[in-house]
C-alpha cells in the first residue's frame, strides 16, 4: 500500500527532530513544517497545471478527432513543460497607460487565492495541511478573492476589452456564488460540520455518499461551480472570439502564465471540492486514499472538459437570468427539501 | 486553533513569494525591448479611442448589491445548518420565514425587471 500520509508524517517528524536538536522552539518548528507544506502544495499545483493543460489539449483533440500534442515526449506529455519554459522567456510587455501597481498585483492576488484553498483540502488519509474547523466556509470565502483579482486586472489594464471582461467576470462569479453557497448548505445540514476531514469521514461507505441524498444540490453545485471557474458554457469573461481573452488581453509573459495557472488550479479545486462534499473524498477500496481522491477529482475535470466540447457559450443576458431566476430558486428548493427530509425521514 | 490560521497566513505569504520569485526568474531570462507602439493599448490594431475608465452600466452595481444581500444570507444560514438537526422543527419554520422574506425581495427585483440584462 502506497500511503503518502506516512511519508508526510515522517517528513514532519524529521523537520521537528532536526530543528529540535538545533535548539529551535516549537513555534519555529511548526512554522518550518508549514513552510514545507506550503511549498509542496504549490509545487503540486504547478505540476498539476502542467498535466491539466496537456490533458485539456489531448481531450479536446480527441473530441475533434485529432491526435493533439504528440511530438515532445511520450504522447506530448512534456509539451506543456516546454511551453512553460517558453513563457518564462517571453517579453513582459506593460502598456504605458496601465495603473501600474494594480496591474502588477492582479495576477498575484488571483494566484494566491487559487492555491490558498489547498490549506484545508483532504488529498488523502493524513494528507491535509490543516483541518480548519470552518473548512468549507473558508474555501468559499477564499475562492471569492478571485473576483478581486479579475476586477483588478480588468480595471487596471485601461483597455476596453479588459474592462468589459473583468466586469462581466465579476458579475458572473458573484451571481453564481450565491446558488453555490446555498447548495453547499444542504451538505452542511446533513453533516452538521464544516470541517472537510469530518465530511470525508462521514462518507466512508459507497452508499453514504452525499450525492445520493443531495442529487439536486449536487447539480446546482456543479453548474454554479462551472460558472465560478469560468469554464464553457460560462466562459463569457474570456470569450476569445468577442473580447480577445477579456481581462488578460494586456497581460503577457509570466504574468499571463499566473492567470493561466490560477484558472487550471481553480478547475481542479472545483472538482476536488465536489469529490470531498458529494463523492466520499478519498474513501475507496484497494487503492491508496490519495489515488482515489485523484481518480475522482480527475473524473470531474474530465467532465468539465467534456462540457467544453458539448455546449455552446451562453449569451450574457441568458447567463445572469439563469443564475438568479433558475439556479437560485432551485438551490432554495434543495435547502427546504433537505430540511423536510431530515425531519421526516 | 491559532496555529490553524497560521497555516493560512503561511500559505498566503508563500503564494505571494512564489509569484514574485517566478516573475523575478523570468526577468533574468526574458528580453526587454519596449517601444511606444508595442506599449500602446491593444484595440485590434486601431489607435486607442479615448480612455477606458469611463462610465459603465449601472446594472453591474445592482447585481453586486443583490450578491451582498444573498451572500450575507448564506452566511447567516451556515450556523443554522450546522445546528439544524438538534434545533428541531422550530428552526425549520423560522428559517422558512427568513428565506421567504428574501425570496419575496428576489421576486420583487424580478418583477421590476432588475434581473434582466440588456
Amino acid at each position: 500500500m502506497l500511503e503518502l500520509g506516512g511519508i508526510v508524517e515522517a517528513v514532519g517528524e524529521m523537520i521537528s527532530s532536526v530543528m529540535g536538536s538545533l535548539g529551535f522552539g516549537s513555534g519555529m518548528i511548526t512554522l518550518m513544517q508549514l513552510l514545507t507544506a506550503a511549498l509542496a502544495v504549490i509545487s503540486f499545483a504547478a505540476v498539476l497545471t502542467l498535466f491539466l493543460v496537456w490533458m485539456e489539449r489531448k481531450v479536446s483533440a480527441r473530441f475533434q478527432m485529432r491526435v493533439g500534442p504528440y511530438r515532445v515526449g511520450w504522447q506530448g506529455t512534456i509539451q506543456t513543460v516546454a511551453d512553460a519554459v517558453k513563457l518564462l522567456q517571453k517579453e513582459d510587455i506593460t502598456p504605458v497607460n496601465v495603473d501600474r501597481a494594480i496591474y502588477f498585483w492582479a495576477p498575484v492576488v488571483t494566484f494566491v487565492a487559487a492555491v490558498a484553498v489547498y490549506v484545508t483540502m483532504p488529498f488523502g488519509e493524513g494528507l491535509i495541511v490543516r483541518d480548519l474547523n470552518i473548512g468549507i466556509l473558508y474555501i468559499i470565502a477564499i475562492t471569492t478573492f478571485t473576483v478581486i483579482g479579475l476586477l483588478m486586472a480588468g480595471w487596471s489594464s485601461n483597455n476596453k476589452y479588459s474592462l468589459l471582461g473583468g466586469f462581466r467576470s465579476a458579475a458572473q462569479v458573484v451571481s453564481y456564488e450565491v446558488p453555490l453557497a446555498i447548495a453547499i448548505l444542504g451538505v452542511v445540514m446533513l453533516t452538521e460540520t464544516l470541517s472537510m476531514l469530518e465530511i470525508v469521514h462521514q462518507q466512508s461507505k459507497f452508499y453514504q455518499w452525499h450525492v445520493w441524498r443531495q442529487p439536486l444540490g449536487f447539480i446546482v453545485f456543479w453548474i454554479a461551480g462551472t460558472a465560478e471557474v469560468n469554464r464553457t458554457p460560462f466562459d463569457l469573461p474570456e470569450a476569445d472570439s468577442e473580447l480577445v481573452a477579456g481581462f488578460v488581453t494586456e497581460y503577457s509573459g509570466m504574468k499571463f502564465a499566473m492567470f493561466f495557472l490560477a484558472e487550471f488550479v481553480n478547475m481542479f479545486t472545483l472538482s476536488a471540492v465536489a469529490t470531498t462534499l458529494y463523492f466520499g473524498g478519498w474513501n475507496g477500496p484497494l487503492l491508496p486514499s490519495w489515488a482515489w481522491f485523484m481518480i475522482k477529482a480527475m473524473a470531474g475535470v474530465f467532465v468539465l472538459m467534456w462540457f467544453r466540447w458539448t455546449y455552446p457559450r451562453l449569451r450574457v443576458d441568458q447567463l445572469m437570468g439563469f443564475a438568479w431566476k433558475f439556479l437560485l430558486p432551485l438551490a432554495f428548493l434543495n435547502l427546504i427539501l433537505t430540511g423536510l427530509g431530515i425531519h421526516f425521514f | 486553533m491559532v496555529s490553524d490560521f497560521a497555516a493560512v497566513a503561511v500559505f498566503l505569504i508563500v503564494g505571494v513569494g512564489f509569484v514574485l520569485f517566478t516573475l523575478l526568474l523570468s526577468k533574468i531570462f526574458r528580453p526587454s525591448d519596449p517601444n511606444p507602439i508595442k506599449q500602446s493599448t491593444y484595440e485590434c490594431g486601431e489607435e486607442p479611442f479615448g480612455p477606458s475608465w469611463i462610465q459603465f452600466n449601472v446594472r453591474f452595481y445592482i447585481f453586486a448589491l443583490m450578491f451582498v444581500i444573498f451572500d450575507v444570507e448564506a452566511i447567516f444560514l451556515f450556523p443554522w445548518a450546522i445546528a439544524y438537526q438538534s434545533l428541531g422543527l422550530f428552526a425549520f419554520v423560522e428559517m422558512l420565514i427568513f428565506i421567504s422574506i428574501l425570496l419575496f425581495g428576489l421576486a420583487y427585483a424580478w418583477k421590476k425587471g432588475l434581473l434582466k440584462w440588456y
